[in-house]
Parts: structure tokens; sequence; C-alpha cells
């Protein structure tokens, strides 16, 4: 033992993020004895109350888990249901998801790149302080936030909770010239994303890599969204219907959410870190000029530069936005009927934050008999814990404030949806 | 802490604002921060004293106004609440989880301990209360704003309104009306799709019946909604009882017009 004193980092609530959290770690000098994350996010019990309800309300359903991201969960459960159901979508229906999706990606990253995360690395408590000395910055995220709404808007009727997808497809589906009309304020938010990939280079990075096992979808063509295998840098390579064989979720006392861990080898991150560094090669070649300029190049194992791999996905998803815009022509009928028939299906899909796991099983009359819902933040929860265990114990000799809010802002590196994940952020650092 | 009296001093005589989060998905306190032209304009008129979601600086109550997201499904939040209403001196109720319970007040039908141990292998870890209910069946609440989510352009109003000292305008008729006013061909009466249009609160702006499908009735009851007249048309339209309770249970199931309608069609 030191001779220092016990030393508690203790955040009661955890700010900027979504959902309600705290963070416990304890020391005795610069060895870390507890690290808690305690999601107390009250358990809302969606895989409960999906038990009797028809699979057709689902994606209405586990959308409300989530208003951040909403369509991520609609996405995961429509795959699914089609796959428990044997259904075959349009490929213009296709297109139009990872539309829908790209506008969610530049919402949610342009909400934590510019207005969560970027304050912690300038020094701010919050980004209405950090408006009043840049203010054209923030007044630019703005914009970049708006306009993946937009796509959103225009595609699901609202932001949140939208209400167009739908098994089988869309309830309706947008005229070419509606879209047509995105691509003027997309070209706008392409430039404003490469700049964001300049900007975050910019910052200052703790010197702080970890050893991670990546885990993300990975698709032979394109940078994976909604479809393909399910991989990681140490030889994971399956199909999203083999993931509960190979991943185990925990319960833990001090959480709400349950912990997520590989079978036999413990936690693994999930989210923009793990898809750049597993497909880098399937990025939009601009995306991987824009990173490859500020020599961000895989594999990134500082937790810190998430948020220049964010900037990096904005441009992905600008890039993808226009060239489907640019391709569309719309199906032949909104959506493929969907027959209520026995059967199981999983799917899983990229979420901003990560991999979101969803399976359900549904009798003849196409009532759910069972369902489960595995979140990213639950995923990346167990990492975050073995995150801090290391960074606390690098921070022992700084005084006990900035301590805490360094170990926050490692939380916050990860934007954890804590809403999600229980469905979680307090700070408690106790030194000895 | 330091920032903490930096803001105090430069707070001035600005009204505060205090976000508060129950049981919920937190869209409807993201309907704020979706407000991107709004935003900064709304920053400017008021102090936002506390705001988790948004900011790290945290000042204590009392606050003008409260903002109140989600439902109470703890025995620690019916405590916290009593002490969020104490600090606000005006308290709004935000989106179905506050106003009706939320969605998860499907397990108010449910043994909630069987629900608890279908999603958790360790079920004396969790607790929770049997019922999910609203904010107003705990304090007083001075206006409750429907929605799931909220409509931002309403919240917006609200918060202007208040700040003025004048009524919010924010009509309690139902979503028919504002179909006939985007002149939308009724899809309930030419298709013949089940539709909760009828008894429910506008404020979305007709939004299901515009992308071709049924209203599920995010915003919750109307104010006079005849239930039972469209328990009988759904069921000319060939719905079992089965659907019509599904119908009415989803993200208002627990507001007392809906929930005796989810269970009277039951029973008829």
């Amino acid at each position: 033992m030191s001779g220092r004193g016990t030393r508690t980092i203790k955040v009661d609530a955890l700010a900027r993020v979504e959902g309600e959290g705290a963070l416990y770690i304890k020391m005795a000098g610069d060895r870390v004895s507890d690290v808690k994350l305690r999601i107390y996010e009250p358990p809302r019990m969606f895989e409960a109350f999906l038990r009797g309800r028809h699979f057709s309300e689902a994606p209405d359903i586990t959308a409300r888990i989530c208003g951040i991201c909403p369509i991520a969960y609609q996405m995961s459960a429509v795959h699914a249901i089609e796959r428990a159901l044997g259904i075959k979508i349009d490929p213009a229906v296709r297109l139009l998801r990872r539309l829908f999706y790209c506008g969610e990606w530049i919402e949610s990253h342009a909400l934590h790149v510019y207005m969560l995360h970027a304050p912690d690395f300038l020094g701010y408590q919050d980004v209405i302080e950090m408006s009043k000395d840049h203010r054209e910055v923030v007044e630019k995220a703005l914009r970049l936030k708006k306009i993946g709404n937009r796509i959103v808007q225009l595609m699901g009727g609202r932001e949140i909770h939208p209400i167009s997808a739908a098994v089988g497809g869309f309830y309706k589906v947008p005229a070419k010239a509606q879209l047509r009309k995105l691509m003027g304020d997309l070209q706008w938010a392409l430039s404003a994303s490469l700049e964001a990939v300049r900007w975050t280079s910019t910052l200052q990075f703790p010197d702080f890599e970890q050893d991670y096992e990546f885990v993300a979808l990975r698709h032979p063509a394109e940078y994976a969204l909604c479809e393909g295998r399910l991989v990681s840098n140490r030889g994971l390579d399956i199909d999203p219907a083999e993931y509960e064989d190979r991943f185990a979720e925990l319960h833990v006392k001090h959480s709400n959410a349950l912990h997520s861990v590989l079978r036999g080898r413990g936690s693994y991150l999930v989210g923009p870190l793990a898809r750049f560094n597993l497909n880098f090669d399937k990025l939009p070649d601009t995306a991987r000029q824009a990173a490859t300029d500020v020599k961000l190049i895989p594999p990134v194992k500082n937790l810190f530069r998430g948020i220049q791999v964010r900037a990096v996905e904005l441009v992905f998803a600008c890039v993808e936005a226009l060239r489907i815009i640019a391709e569309y022509e719309p199906p032949g009928a909104p959506r493929v009927e969907a027959p209520n028939q026995r059967g199981v299906g999983q799917a899983i899909t990229e979420a901003p934050r990560g991999i979101l796991y969803h399976r359900y099983a549904v009798d003849e009359k196409g009532i759910i008999v069972t369902a489960k819902i595995v979140p990213p933040t639950s995923q990346n929860q167990r990492r975050i814990e073995d995150d801090l265990r290391e960074y606390a114990a690098q921070l022992a000799a700084w005084p006990l404030e900035e301590a805490t809010w360094k170990c926050e802002q490692a939380v916050r590196c990860y934007d954890p949806c804590i809403s999600c994940a229980t469905h979680f952020l307090k700070v408690v650092i106790e030194r000895e | 802490m330091s920032s903490e009296s930096k803001r105090k001093k430069k707070a001035g005589a600005k009204p505060t604002i205090g976000v508060f989060k129950f049981a919920s998905c937190d869209g409807c306190q993201l309907s704020l921060l979706d407000a991107e032209d709004e935003l900064l304009g709304v920053v400017g008129a008021v102090d936002i004293a506390y705001f988790p979601e948004a900011t790290r600086n945290m000042l204590d109550g009392p606050y003008d106004i409260g903002l109140v997201e989600g439902s109470i499904t703890t025995h620690h939040d019916a405590e916290r609440i009593q002490e969020v209403r104490r600090k606000c001196k005006m308290l709004i109720t935000l989106g179905a989880c506050a106003t009706a319970g939320g969605v998860q007040a499907l397990r108010n039908w449910k043994d909630v301990d069987e629900f608890i141990r279908i999603v958790y292998a360790t079920p004396q870890f969790i607790s929770t209360l049997k019922l999910s209910t609203p904010i107003a069946e705990h304090v007083p609440v001075d206006f409750e704003l429907r929605g799931c989510p909220i409509n931002k352009y309403q919240l917006i109003e609200l918060i202007t309104a208040t700040l003025a000292g004048r009524k919010p305008n924010i009509p309690t008729y139902s979503v028919c009306m504002e179909c006939k006013r985007k002149a939308n061909v009724c899809i309930a009466v030419a298709r013949g799709t089940a539709c909760l249009g009828p008894v429910t609160q506008a404020g979305c702006g007709a939004l299901c019946p515009s992308y071709d499908r049924g209203c599920y009735g995010c915003f919750g009851p109307m104010e006079t909604p005849n239930t039972a007249s469209l328990t009988s048309q759904f069921r000319v339209l060939g719905q079992s009882d089965d659907q019509i309770s599904r119908a009415f249970r989803s993200f208002n199931a627990w507001a007392w017009q809906f929930r005796r309608a989810s269970e009277e069609c039951r029973r008829t």
C-alpha cells in the first residue's frame, strides 16, 4: 500500500450522456481496487412487454427504448422479424433504409462530436458556454445536426420516433423529387464534415492506448449498417444468428443494465473505433482520404480519438446519402406483405454507438413469443470499466477534481446511451 | 465548484430552467436540443440551471420552470419527484411517460416480478414499483405537454408563453382536425384502416395518416374522446378484441380513457 490515503473518484450524475448513471472508482495510491459503472436508470423491461404484441408493432415499440437512436431500434427490429418470416425486401427499400440510417448517424454524431464531447477538449462545462467563444462552430454543428434530422423527418415524419418504418419496407416512401431537394444541404454537410475531420485533429488527446477486441458488422461491398457478418480483430467471424452462442449477458448487482461479454474472452468494444478499424477499406474514398490526410489510420487504439472517427463517419454518411439520392428510383410498392407465420429471426445493425442485436420468436398468428435486445451500451459497459481501471491508475498523481473530470471524459468517449442500456452517468474515485 | 459561482453571478434576472429525467427514453428532452434554429435563442432568454444531458453545471434550485420527463417506477423516484416539485415554481411534464406512465406502464396489467425474471438473471438486484405512473399522480402539475415524443414547436410555444405570462396555445381537439386541415383523405373511411385519430389529441400534425397508416395514439386521449364509438367502428372494420385492446395499450396505455377502453373491449 502506498503512503497516501484512500481516494474515491465519484461522479454522482454523469453529465452529457443519454440517461442516468454514476461512476465509482476506489484507489489505493496508484492501484485501482474497484470500478463500478452504476446504471441507476430505472429498468423498463421492454423484452417482457413485447411478448403478446404483434410483430408489426415491434418497430414502433422498440423505438421507445431510445429517443437518440430510434432508427437503430427500428432497423434491428424489422430486419430480425423479416428474417423470422423469410421475407425478401425490395432493393430500393434497402437503399432507403441506409439513407434513413445515415440521417440518424449525422444527427447523432453531430450532437456527440460538438455538443456533448467537444466541450471536454476545450475546457467548457457545456455547448452553451462553448457557444459564447465559438459561436460559429456551434452554429455549424447545429446546421449539420439539422440536416441529419431533415433526412429522418422527410422519410419518417419526425426526428424522434419516426413513424414510417415497417416490417417489409416503409408505410410510405419519398418521391424522387423530395429527396433531390436534400442534395444542396447534403453537399454543405459534406464540406462541414470534412472540416470537422480537420478541426477534431487539432484537439489534444491523452496518451491512452488499450489492446481492444473490436467488434463490428462487416459487409463485402460497403461500410456496413444493416447487413453483414459480425467480425473482430481477433478472428471472430459469425452470422448474426450465432450471436448468442458467442456472447453472454451477465447481471451485476450495481447496474440495471446487463453486461455483455464474449464467452471465454471477456470485454470487447463496439462503436465508431471498431467499425473504422475493421472496415477502413470499405469507407468511401473521400472519407478514407480525409482520415489519411490527418494521419488517422487503423488501428486506432486511443479511445479519445473517437471524436475524430465520428467526424470521419460523418463524411461517410454524407457521401453515402448523396449517392443513394442520386441513384434512387422508388420501389414498385412501399413494402412487401408480411404474413403471420411461425419463425425465429435475429439481426444486428450498427447504431451510432455500436452494434444492436435483436431476436424475435413469433407464433402462427404473428404474435411475439419471446424477444431479446442487446443494446450497444450494455456491450461496452464492461469495457468502460476495464478502461477506467487503467486510466484512473494513470491519473493517480492528479488532483482529485481534475482526475474526476478526466474519468468522466473517458466515459463520454463511448457516447454511452444509458436509456438504452437499462435500459447511466455519476463518477466517484475513492483513493487510499 | 468555481464555475458554479461564476454562473450565479452571470445569471442575473433571467428565469432559471431545470430539466429532470425519470423513467423514459430521453427523446422529449432531446427535443429541446433538436430545436436547432431556436436553441441559441431560448438559451439566451433563460438560464439553464440543471440539464444533465447537456451540461456538467448542476445548480441547486429553486428553479422558475421545471421540465419533467419520464414516469415514476421506483421508490427512489417517488421520493425524488417530491423534492423536484418543492424546488420548482412551475412544474411542466413532457411527453407520454410523464403525463400517462409511458410504454413502461404496460407492466401495470402484468405481474412485475415475472417481468423482472424475464429480463434479469438475478431478480433480487432489481428494485422497482409494481406500477409505472404519471407525475400528476404524485405531485401537482402546472401543465402537461403530450406526445411520444412531444412536438418541439409546442415545447417552444409553452416556454415562450410561460416566460410571457400568457396561456400557451396548445390545442386539445383530435388528430382528425389536423387531417382535415391538411386535406388528407380519411384513411379510416376511404380505406378501412383502423385509426385512433378520432380519440387522440392533436399535436403531431396528423403524421401517421399522412404516411398512409392509422394513427396509433402517441399524443394520448383528446379532451372528451368517444372511445366506445371508435371501438364499435373498429369491430366493423374486422378488428378482434385483442387487436382493439392492444391499439389502446401502447404509449399512453395508462391514461384513464385509453385504459378503460382497453379493458372494456374485452368485456363486451
